[in-house]
């Protein structure tokens, strides 16, 4: 009769666990801005608790099974399956009730939690710098900060907390700040200098911005980006950051993406190069004066929070990677900074560096971090385009290409396949057979349509069969009309070096042949939530350039993430930063060797552990091609609700098959890029999910997230203001 | 027109710092022209991942020429045969069927290897960190526009700025030398306004540190601007000499 009892037993505390399970979810306050954006979250959070109630009931029926061949265990059997059954069941109508939108699950950011300065708009900035918290100079000294990430946000922050006497702690992943991902920034960064008193202003920089992301960004920071734009201007050039100059000697100015002045600023084609390089020299001044303790090839893998002394958890420090050595080692700081870049890279190819990742985001999101319009992704249409599986990124051609360049598809399905399968080439193909789709569907904007109607467009002709390469995933983007009129002459000057970019590439001649072009994830809009001074939802956790969320709204204007990674770290959270830091001048450096490390360490240490067991048989590599090719299809350019709720499915299964069948060679305690490459792919996948979720509930198109659902006859996004003018925060 | 290849890469594998390193010579089947070199490694690493083996570390990072991140030796060339490309620039059609290519590290005593074809490069950002900028502190600038510079001057700046710090320099001087890494930085501020005021300082800490960490004398041979990725010229390094000699004069 043992038996019986702890089978009774068993069943008994099984069906605890599940309540205390489902009373836990239960009382999850769910911060979001809005009530669908609860719902998908809630189901998620229940099917859990339905899936652990299952579980428990089959272990139980097997346990019980076992024994069921005693005579005196029959009952006991019987009464433990009922058990199960019924907390099964209980799991099961729990999951339902939550994941119907309530009130309760929802929670409403106001503008006092988002911390704006009150007073009119263009007196917000200085108001709040005129009354907000300072730190002294002595107590500077004994403040630790950790910057994570040395690209245009994470660099200019760093050197500038040390300047003002922080101890600043920066981390990156390559071997040197320089390399960061802001290196590869082409065209330039904007700035209301007005210097060529074409009416520029800082009002007229913060209106364009606010349009050009669809009404979608928040005002009172983007007011302040306009306002510091011409600061980062003065900073770079004393830093010795080589602008282009005019025969005068003063500063050369492009126009940008359609902007009706000329206020970006530029060095050649390599801006983001020279801007960061002239934030590394900065950093590497503060580095040599030992102000700043620089570690290179580490990279973060959590977020350690402590409580104060009111119980409420603050970022108090990380737990890094050594990626040489493989050591996993632990930081404190009395703030974390966040610069960690974009997550593009969901999509496996996009115009990002290898390297670049969202985990830094998804440990803040995991750690109650809000992580905002995840689904505000922007498309390049002048890409150049993939040629096979084995293609590791995609370039970005300057859009410029297209003030001359005419794009089209063969009007034959015969001739597309032709050309796909290289028996001929685009200049074989007559005048009368060639489909200027632009130009046909957009008469009055030609090739000149915005970016996003030109992806939507290319996409639509290539899923039909038109694409003109060996993929057949690239359209046409011809410049023989424009030879024949302005000469090669002109052309070669106007285009010459992306032309003989895309020769070394292609290996095709574009004054011959015409180019080949296609769409590509270039910048992620969304990101981690901050307040007015760049703080997330945890206390001590800011977060600063393209991974928050703050300025770009829906959709980004060309030259302005140089602008906004500039303007957060010179400018913005050096100065607001103090506001949290004037409190914890009292707050002593912590030992590393407080519970709350050691439990974040093991909890990585899990992780790695757990993937290293798995020894399975697909790459890395392999599962984030086939995660890519599944956000292209299913949350890339054109969404629809139903193919979002496939795409979820499917991202389902690719997170099974990476958890359980990934493989990574080598030991986890030595330099290993596969385990590095599987770390972060575990958070795409879940990015991925997230992104398709918030795509799901944004029934709307604006900016960089189109819903084919929601568009108007010509094909444009159709915003719907009334309902969606929110920003979407997830928890 | 692009086709596909059969190779055999010749790739130098060393499990670590200290340990003794070899060549290790792999088949490659079926390799399109159309991919670029570093693709060309990451079929090779997939290959060697499927077969449960070490795949071969290398540094990579943007893919388009400017992190300065790749380092390898190709066949004998930093960056491989091409001239003025990063190797992620490199393509595989510069490559014949039935070819072996030979892929090392970086080859500098300055530049420790870390594992196969990684090394490390901390040697630069310290010479960096020693004078590598101008001595201005975040605000309280002048405006941008209130000392005007000579557009040939700031072209001049711009052109020895854009050294991507890759280390092939260094690594094709038969010396050892970081004397164009050297040269263009303190080329790019010398020639600014900004930068000029510290200019001899800047020379003299730069020089001195990188004779610290080292790397060897520079010859003259020329080897570091031809196989520069980025084609810095070899007149920074006459100007960094003339920046390098006043300043010893005024001492």
């Amino acid at each position: 009769m043992a038996k019986k009892e702890e089978i009774l037993d068993a069943a008994k505390k099984a069906a605890e666990v599940i309540k205390e399970k489902v009373e836990q979810v239960a009382n999850d306050p769910q911060v979001q801005e809005v009530v669908a954006a609860a719902k998908e979250k809630a189901t998620e959070m229940a099917e859990k608790v339905a899936e652990t109630a299952q579980a428990v009931a089959e272990e139980i029926q097997a346990r019980a099974e076992k024994v069921a061949e005693r005579a005196e265990v029959k009952e006991a059997v019987k009464a433990a399956t009922e058990a199960a059954q019924k907390a099964g069941k209980a799991a099961k109508a729990a999951a339902e009730v939550m994941a119907t939108p309530s009130e309760k699950n929802v929670k409403v950011i106001t503008p006092e939690m988002a911390k704006i300065p009150a007073g009119p708009l263009e007196l917000k900035w200085t108001n709040y710098k005129n009354h907000q918290k300072l730190v002294n100079p002595a107590n500077k000294r004994r403040l630790d900060v950790i910057v994570v990430g040395t690209g245009l946000a994470g660099a200019s922050a760093a050197a500038s907390l040390a300047e003002m006497g922080f101890n600043v702690l920066n981390f990156c992943i390559q071997d040197s700040p320089r390399r960061a991902h802001s290196i590869a920034a082409q065209g330039g960064i904007n700035a209301a200098k007005n210097y060529q008193n074409d009416g520029d202003s800082v009002y007229r920089l913060y209106y364009d911005t606010i349009k050009g992301g669809d009404y979608r960004a928040r005002e009172a920071n983007v007011y302040r980006l306009a306002e510091v734009s011409n600061n980062i201007i003065d900073q770079c050039v004393a830093q010795g950051v080589p602008f282009a100059r005019e025969y005068g000697g003063l500063l050369d100015n492009r126009s940008f993406g359609g902007a009706q002045v000329s206020r970006t600023f530029y060095a050649k084609g390599q801006t983001g190069q020279q801007l960061l390089l002239g934030a590394y020299s900065a950093l590497s001044r503060q580095i040599g004066k030992g102000k700043v303790k620089m570690y290179t090839r580490y990279e973060m893998l959590d977020i350690v929070l402590i409580p104060d002394e009111n119980g409420e958890k603050r970022a108090r420090g990380i737990i890094a990677r050594n990626l040489v050595t493989g050591r996993i080692e632990r930081f404190f700081a009395h703030a974390v900074v966040v610069g960690s870049g974009g997550y593009g890279n969901t999509f496996f190819l996009s115009t990002n560096a290898m390297a670049s990742n969202g985990s830094a985001a998804m440990q803040m999101y995991r750690h109650g971090a809000l992580f905002a319009n995840p689904c505000y992704a922007q498309i390049h249409p002048t890409c150049i385009p993939k040629h096979g599986d084995f293609q590791s990124k995609l370039t970005l051609m300057s859009e410029s290409l297209r003030n001359d360049g005419r794009i089209w598809v063969p009007k034959k399905l015969e001739d597309a396949k032709r050309l796909q399968a290289g028996e001929i080439k685009g200049r074989d193909i007559p005048e009368e057979d060639r489909d200027y789709y632009l130009e046909r569907r957009y008469p009055a904007f030609g090739n000149l349509v915005p970016r996003d109607v030109a992806s939507r467009a290319a996409k639509e002709r290539c899923d039909k069969g038109f694409g003109v390469n060996n993929t057949g995933l690239a359209v046409f983007l011809d410049f023989s009309d424009a030879i024949q009129r302005l000469g090669k002459d002109v052309v070669a000057q106007k285009y010459g070096n992306l032309f003989q970019m895309y020769e070394k590439i292609v290996d095709e001649n574009p004054y011959e042949n015409p180019m080949m072009i296609f769409p590509a994830i270039h910048y992620t809009m969304g990101g981690i939530w901050v307040d007015y001074e760049l703080q997330t939802t945890v206390k001590g956790l800011f977060c600063i350039g393209e991974a928050n969320f703050s300025d770009h709204g829906a959709n980004r204007l060309g030259a302005s993430a140089l602008m906004q990674g500039l303007a957060d770290g010179y400018f913005v959270l050096p100065y607001t930063i103090q506001n949290y830091l004037a409190d914890q001048i009292g707050v002593p450096r912590m030992s590393t060797d407080l519970p709350e490390f050691a439990e974040a360490e093991k909890a990585v240490q899990d992780k790695i552990d757990r993937l290293m067991a798995i020894k399975g048989n697909r790459s890395v590599d392999s599962i984030h091609k086939e995660l890519g090719l599944i956000m292209w299809d299913f949350v890339g350019m054109g969404r629809t609700a139903e193919g979002l709720k496939e795409g979820i499915k499917k991202i389902d299964a690719i997170k099974k098959e990476f958890w359980t069948n990934v493989y990574i060679p080598g030991e986890a305690n030595s330099l290993n890029n596969e385990l590095e490459k599987a770390l972060r792919l575990a958070d795409f996948i879940e990015i991925g999910r997230l992104m398709a979720v918030d795509a799901l509930h944004r029934e709307e198109s604006c900016g960089g997230h189109f819903r084919e659902e929601y568009q108007t006859p010509e094909g444009e996004a159709l915003r719907q203001d009334d309902k969606f003018a929110y920003v979407g925060c997830w928890k | 027109m692009d086709q596909y290849i059969d190779i055999k890469v010749r790739v130098w594998r060393q499990a670590g710092p200290k340990a003794q390193g070899h060549f290790e010579t792999y088949d490659l089947k079926h390799v399109f022209q159309g991919a670029s070199f570093l693709e060309m490694i990451d079929i090779l690493n997939e290959q060697l991942v499927a077969q449960h083996k070490d795949p071969v570390t290398y540094d990579h990072d943007c893919r388009e020429g400017i992190c300065g991140m790749c380092s390898m030796y190709v066949n004998g060339h930093p960056h491989g045969p091409d001239s003025a490309i990063t190797t992620c620039q490199l393509h595989m059609r510069k490559f014949k069927d039935g070819e072996t290519i030979t892929v090392e590290p970086w080859r500098s005593r300055a530049f420790p290897v870390i594992k196969d074809l990684m090394v490390d490069r901390g040697a630069y950002d310290k010479i960096m960190q020693a004078g590598g900028f101008v001595s201005v502190n975040t605000g309280g600038v002048p405006d941008a526009n209130a000392i005007p510079i000579p557009k040939p001057v700031a072209d001049e700046a711009m052109d020895a700025a854009s050294c991507i710090g890759c280390g092939a320099c260094a690594a094709a001087c038969k010396n050892g030398s970081a004397m164009l890494f050297v040269a263009a930085k303190v080329s790019q501020l010398a020639l600014l306004p900004q930068g000029k005021i510290e200019a001899a300082a800047r020379a003299k800490a730069m020089v001195a540190k990188m004779d610290e960490l080292g790397f060897g004398n520079c010859t003259n041979t020329g080897a570091c601007a031809a196989e520069c990725p980025k084609s810095v010229s070899l007149a920074n390094i006459a100007r960094l000499n003339r920046e390098f000699l006043a300043a010893k004069f005024k001492d």
